[in-house]
């Protein structure tokens, strides 16, 4: 994992995602305080910037994978789809099945781990490009989320998953302790491990990274599972916040919000290094700008506008180029 | 001979953060002439051609071409102007044909934009033509061998009529055969009254080739000296700064450890390695500490061999031994866990990563030796990478410098430390100095002596038959894809080589 180094706080990646914050939080206090109010009910926290964080639990998830996912110069369409198939899955054992949330539970991550490493076998041995290998479960994801709930959405009850997507842990909803650990787990994983470094190079450069020993191959297949089995947890909690599971509109676009949260989080489509810290934040903004629009009245419809500016807008700033033409250009306004 | 100045530098400056690549540098080039631009690794020599094609934005500095004053914005924009560029890292795009690699950015176009490709192919035909080569226009370049894929870069440049022709380092990666090919191109664009800046760490093809050269050393102008008259010592220490002293002819205690290597067990041993196409069959017997050179033309299948014995190609028949033990064939990973190691020829496509650090760049093959669950600690990489940064006196800010901030011969150090840091047993040398200056190229031939008095063995792969005499115990000689002689001892001398090599023509 990358480690930031001080020569110049402009190269640090992760200044756009945490200005494009600044930015969503500067105009909220001007245009509306309440966005910030934060009130305790029953002891749990209650507000905008709690619903910011639990709403943006599943995008995060996402991400992380992702992020994994794109260091490798992959790319993975599928995730959407992978959350519907896991969200139905478990309502399905649960509901239908009548098993309990412990065999329905694994069940659903097992699945989604292993659409995760098919994925990851079509961009590996069949080498199919990743944009067109995911795209296939993409599509055909939904079909297989609606055979299993044969078309319905299935509404269920039960104590645990009801507990993982509304539930509270010490006044704070227990989505985010989740996310909060696997973010953690991962850090940890990659700092304690090599891998960091080595899906680095492998990004970096595949055919150098063959040359220096490095089993591509094996590092692929690990990310698109653990891409997958995120995907999945991020369904699960997705059904389990509304005790529903409804195979067609459950992740719905997610993949495209996944992908913006790391390209805005600094790390490049094309591969290399990767800010796992910088995907969270990548996902805060996206959630938070949504939340905001939201509030201050603009249409569902119209909403992803202005959200599409933003993240141009941090993209542009994150290329070098630009920064050089704009600063160019204030140059000569200054009349250098 | 005219006199006139065709392209006049004056007081460029470049800096990169602290790093002060350029300071000061003046470069003037007569029409019809060839100017040698000197220095060592990370004098500042692509910095300087960069910034005169807009490829940087020099910080100061002025730029006359034919006495009027440009700054192009990009290198393409350099070219309309008249300035052809082949650079240091050949930058064509390895997934197109030879001849879209040529005519790129430049095609004919007729009716609604449609592309003549004709007139590229005939152009482009021409092209390599000039240079006394014969590609299949259509072959993918990534598909070429890099000495090629350099020429295709050549054709490119020859393809425009320009005023200045740049060649950064151009002989770096070809054998004798187009290296004279090559020249008799450059000295019939002299003739027709271009000017031609060329820049090599061959000294012998300085000499034979410029009329004038600049000397640049750590960023700065140093001289401007006529060619004629003066001596290789004078020019060593204009660039190094300090008198220097060539290493020549080959050491006599090459012939004499030989000698005591006769009762070792062998280290490798390669027996019938073969896969059509590429080797017919190789046969290779390596003790400990013995340094073994493989000689040959280009295309001769030196780095075949030296691929099929390292697993990053797969052969269809044969056997690898290392210490009497049985390697599994075809895999790279297993090679370098057992201790089979390859340093490529090929630094940008085969060896760097460009985005990471000079130290994650070193440490890259220890740690796949470790393992995923055995991390190299920052403090322990810091420790390796200083380490080397030290012993091969690489240019660069600090282990955390991203290496394609390195000048060439500074990332070709990088990767060698990369290698000696995981341990190899037998370490395979494909074109190890390849880019490297007169200096440390002395240095990296001390430490290939050094490091075969430790025990390891070494196959060298070298299109300088000079290094290989003065490194290698023995010699075999390829051609054809296969071994068709071996020198040893004595016989080991650069006119024997070549006599082997012309023989079976
Ligand atoms: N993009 C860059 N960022 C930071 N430093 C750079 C960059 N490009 C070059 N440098 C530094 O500028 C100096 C000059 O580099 P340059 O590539 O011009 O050397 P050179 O004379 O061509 O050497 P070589 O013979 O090894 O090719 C080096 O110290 C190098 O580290
Ligand atoms: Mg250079």
């Amino acid at each position: 994992m990358s480690t930031v180094s001080k020569r110049n706080w402009r190269e640090n990646p992760l200044i756009w995602p945490t200005a494009g914050l600044a930015l969503v939080v500067a105009f909220n206090l001007f245009f509306g305080a309440e966005f910030f109010s934060i009130s305790i009910q029953d002891g749990h926290l209650y507000g905008n910037l709690v619903d910011i964080l639990s709403q943006g639990a599943r995008v995060m998830l996402l991400s992380l994978g992702m992020t994994l996912v794109i260091a490798t110069g992959g790319v993975d369409l599928s995730v959407g789809a992978v959350m519907a198939i896991a969200g139905a899955l478990v309502a399905a054992l649960v509901e239908r099945a009548g098993l309990g949330f412990f065999v329905a539970f694994p069940a659903a991550m097992a699945v989604s781990m292993l659409l995760g490493v098919f994925n990851g076998s079509l961009v590996v041995f069949a080498r199919i490009q990743p944009i067109i290998a995911t795209l296939i479960l993409m599509v055909a994801g939904r079909g297989v989320a609606q055979l299993i709930t044969t078309s319905d959405v299935i509404i269920f009850e039960d104590p645990v998953l009801e507990f993982m997507g509304q539930g509270y842990l010490l006044g704070i909803p227990f989505s985010l302790w989740l996310v909060a650990a696997i973010f953690v787990g991962m850090v940890l994983l990659i700092r304690k491990t090599a891998i960091g470094l080595l899906i680095e190079a492998v990004g970096d450069n595949e055919n150098a990274s063959r040359f220096s020993g490095i089993n591509a191959s094996q590092l692929k297949l690990i990310v698109y599972g653990v891409c997958g089995l995120l995907a999945g947890l991020a369904g699960v909690l997705e059904a389990a916040s509304l005790s529903a599971a409804d195979p067609i509109k459950s992740g719905e676009l997610r993949e495209l919000d996944a992908i913006f949260a790391v390209v805005i989080g600094g790390t490049a489509l094309t591969g290399g290094r990767f800010l796992l810290l910088g995907s969270i934040l990548g996902a805060i903004l996206l959630q938070a700008l949504t939340v905001t629009l939201y509030n201050v009245g603009v249409p569902a419809a119209v909403a992803p506008v202005p959200k599409a500016i933003v993240i141009v807008a941090v993209c542009l700033l994150q290329a070098p180029r630009f920064r050089t033409q704009i600063s160019k250009i204030v140059g000569l306004r200054r009349g250098k | 001979m005219t006199t006139e100045t065709i392209l006049r530098v004056t007081g460029l400056r470049k800096q990169f953060g602290p790093v002060k690549a350029l300071d000061g540098v003046s470069l003037e080039v007569r029409a019809g002439e060839i100017h040698s631009l000197l220095g060592e690794n990370g004098a500042g020599k692509s910095t300087t051609i960069k910034c005169i094609t807009g490829a940087y934005k020099a910080d100061a500095g002025e730029v006359l071409l034919d006495g009027v004053a440009i700054s192009p914005q990009s290198p393409r924009e350099a070219e309309q102007l008249g300035i052809g560029t082949v650079y240091q890292e050949v930058n064509l795009l390895p997934n197109l044909s030879v001849v879209e690699n040529i005519a790129l950015g430049r095609m004919k176009t007729g009716f609604l934009g449609r592309i003549d490709w004709k007139h590229s192919r005939v152009r482009a035909k021409a092209a390599l033509d000039k240079l006394g080569v014969s590609i299949d226009l259509d072959e993918k370049l990534s598909a070429l061998p890099v000495a090629l894929q350099q020429m295709v870069a050549l054709a490119r440049a020859l393809d425009v009529d320009s005023k200045v022709l740049i060649l950064d380092e151009p002989t770096a990666s070809l054998d004798e055969k187009e290296v004279e090919s090559l020249f008799q191109v450059m000295n019939r664009l002299r003739e027709s009254g271009i000017g031609i800046v060329f820049i090599t760490h061959f000294l012998e093809q300085v000499f034979r080739m410029s009329d004038r050269m600049t000397i640049l050393r750590n960023g700065k102008y140093v001289a401007t000296r006529e060619a004629k008259g003066l001596s290789r010592e004078a020019l060593l220490q204009d660039m190094l700064g300090k008198a220097f002293e060539e290493m020549q002819g080959r050491p006599g205690n090459l012939n004499t450890f030989s000698e005591g290597l006769s009762g070792k067990e062998n280290r490798l041993v390669v027996n019938g390695l073969g896969a059509p196409g590429k080797i017919k069959r190789l046969d290779l017997k390596l003790k400990p500490g013995e340094v073994v050179g493989l000689a040959g033309l280009l295309g001769s299948g030196r780095t075949e061999c030296a691929r099929l014995v390292f697993g990053i190609d797969g052969a269809t028949g044969g056997s690898i031994e290392l210490d009497g033990k049985a390697i599994r064939q075809g895999h790279p990973r297993t090679s370098i866990d057992e201790g089979i190691m390859l340093a490529s020829e090929d630094r940008k496509t085969e060896g760097i990563f460009p985005n990471l650090t000079v130290r994650e760049n070193m440490v890259v093959a220890l740690q796949t030796r470790r393992g995923f669950f055995k991390p190299i600690s920052k403090e322990e990489g810091d420790r390796i990478a200083r380490k080397y940064i030290d012993a091969f006196k690489i240019k660069t800010s600090g282990p955390e410098a991203k290496i394609s901030e390195l000048s060439g011969g500074n990332q070709q150090k990088v990767l060698l430390a990369r290698w000696l840091a995981a341990e190899p047993k037998a370490l395979i040398l494909d074109e190890p100095t390849r880019g490297i200056d007169i200096g440390a190229r002395a240095e990296i031939e001390k430490l290939i002596e050094s490091l075969s008095r430790e025990g390891l063995s070494i196959l060298m792969i070298s299109s300088e038959m000079d290094e290989e005499v003065r490194c290698c115990h023995r010699v075999l000689i390829l051609r054809d894809r296969e071994v068709i002689g071996e020198l040893s001892g004595d016989d080991v001398s650069e006119s024997e080589i070549v006599k082997l090599i012309a023989a079976h023509a």
